[in-house]
């Protein structure tokens, strides 16, 4: 087979699989890149993995377009990350038609009265095993308290943060580590 | 112009995103909700139970969501969609391009560490500032709030079992 084409539905097939994000996509593409197809070997996949979540952006579109490039360079990455999103896309695409039309549907309204309350608690589940490996101290954990104080209250684009984020840690390293 | 203005917002949510798809939910969010007000807060909770339960990652789904609901038409959906992986694209492949130098890099590995506890924080925000009148209507969405935190948290079930099952008690109780 073409091995643009190999490419394209491999990762689409990853893209239209997994249920539940990034996080969720990553056993699945080591499955079909490594083990299955030998694209990469496995300590190469890990260090990809280890760049992919420390570089901005998606996760899953990250290691699309590492994996890609490194196949193919540019039009392999392209692919891989085409391949990748084009499932949810599609099928976002249609729900987004449709949807609105059914939004003021008294039995579909019930429904998402009680899914709404659901999602909020499923967005702050992650926050207390995150909490325990983000390893906090003192002084540390005043930046999570701080940062959603500046959201909440004053509106803040969360991109500041980011940036203030980084700017501390820089210059953390700077002043101590050096 | 709205293309403009959607491409723009993407490819900052797409540049600024660290920590994966919760900490996007936060910059989507100021972006989309408080700063454009493209969509309300009710809505954007019902994009993310939707992302949850179809495949590929949030990010791309939001952008997806978001992009036509902006504009009405499917040119949208791929313009928001595209400029949310640009970065991605632009910084993946300059790593590839540095990869040796990347892979042990103390100046990026000092900023990563002054991010990761705002990444904390831009989650917690995101829960929080989701807890409107028109996703807590009553007593009832915060049994379900509750009941749904300890069923993931401690009973570690699935996120996509926690929403259907979700779906089935609004349908009762409401």
């Amino acid at each position: 087979m073409n091995i643009y084409l190999e490419i394209f539905t491999t990762f689409s097939k990853i893209g239209a699989f997994t249920i539940g994000g990034g996080y969720a996509m990553i056993p699945v593409i080591q499955k079909e890149i490594v083990d299955k197809r030998a694209w990469v070997n496995n300590e190469e996949f890990m260090d990809m993995l280890a760049i992919s979540q420390s570089a901005p952006g998606i996760l899953a579109i990250n290691i699309s377009i590492f994996i890609g490039q490194r196949l193919r360079g540019i039009k392999g990455s392209i692919i891989a990350a085409i391949g990748t999103a084009l499932p949810s896309f599609v099928m976002i695409l249609l729900i987004a038609m449709f949807f609105n039309n059914f939004r003021d549907n008294e039995i579909v309204n019930r429904v998402f009265m009680g899914i709404r309350p659901v999602v909020v608690a499923l967005i702050a589940v992650p926050l207390i095993s995150l909490s325990k490996s983000t390893n906090l101290n003192k002084y540390t954990s005043f930046i999570p308290a701080i940062s959603v104080l500046l959201i909440v209250m004053l509106g803040i684009s969360p991109v500041y943060l980011i940036i203030a984020g980084a700017v501390l840690g820089l210059f953390y390293f700077y002043l101590i580590k050096r | 112009m709205i293309y403009l203005q959607l491409f723009i917002t993407f490819f900052k949510i797409g540049l600024f995103t660290f920590g994966g798809g919760y900490a996007m939910i936060s910059l989507i969010q100021n972006e989309v909700v408080v700063t454009h007000q493209w969509v309300d807060a009710s809505t954007f909770t019902d994009i993310i139970a939707i992302s949850q339960m179809t495949p590929g990652p949030l990010g791309i789904n939001s952008a997806t969501y978001i992009g036509y609901s902006v504009t009405g038409n499917m040119w949208g959906s791929l313009i928001a969609t595209f400029a949310v992986c640009l970065p991605s694209f632009i910084i993946i492949l300059l790593i590839a391009l540095l990869y040796k130098q990347f892979k042990k890099n103390k100046w990026f590995d000092a900023a990563l560490s002054g991010i990761k506890p705002v990444v904390l924080g831009l989650i917690a925000s995101a829960a929080i500032l989701l807890v409107t009148p028109d996703n807590f209507v009553d007593w009832k969405s915060w049994v379900l709030f509750v009941a749904a935190f300890a069923a993931t948290q401690w009973g570690k079930q699935s996120p996509i079992l926690i929403i259907i099952l979700g779906g089935i008690a609004g349908y009762i109780l409401y």
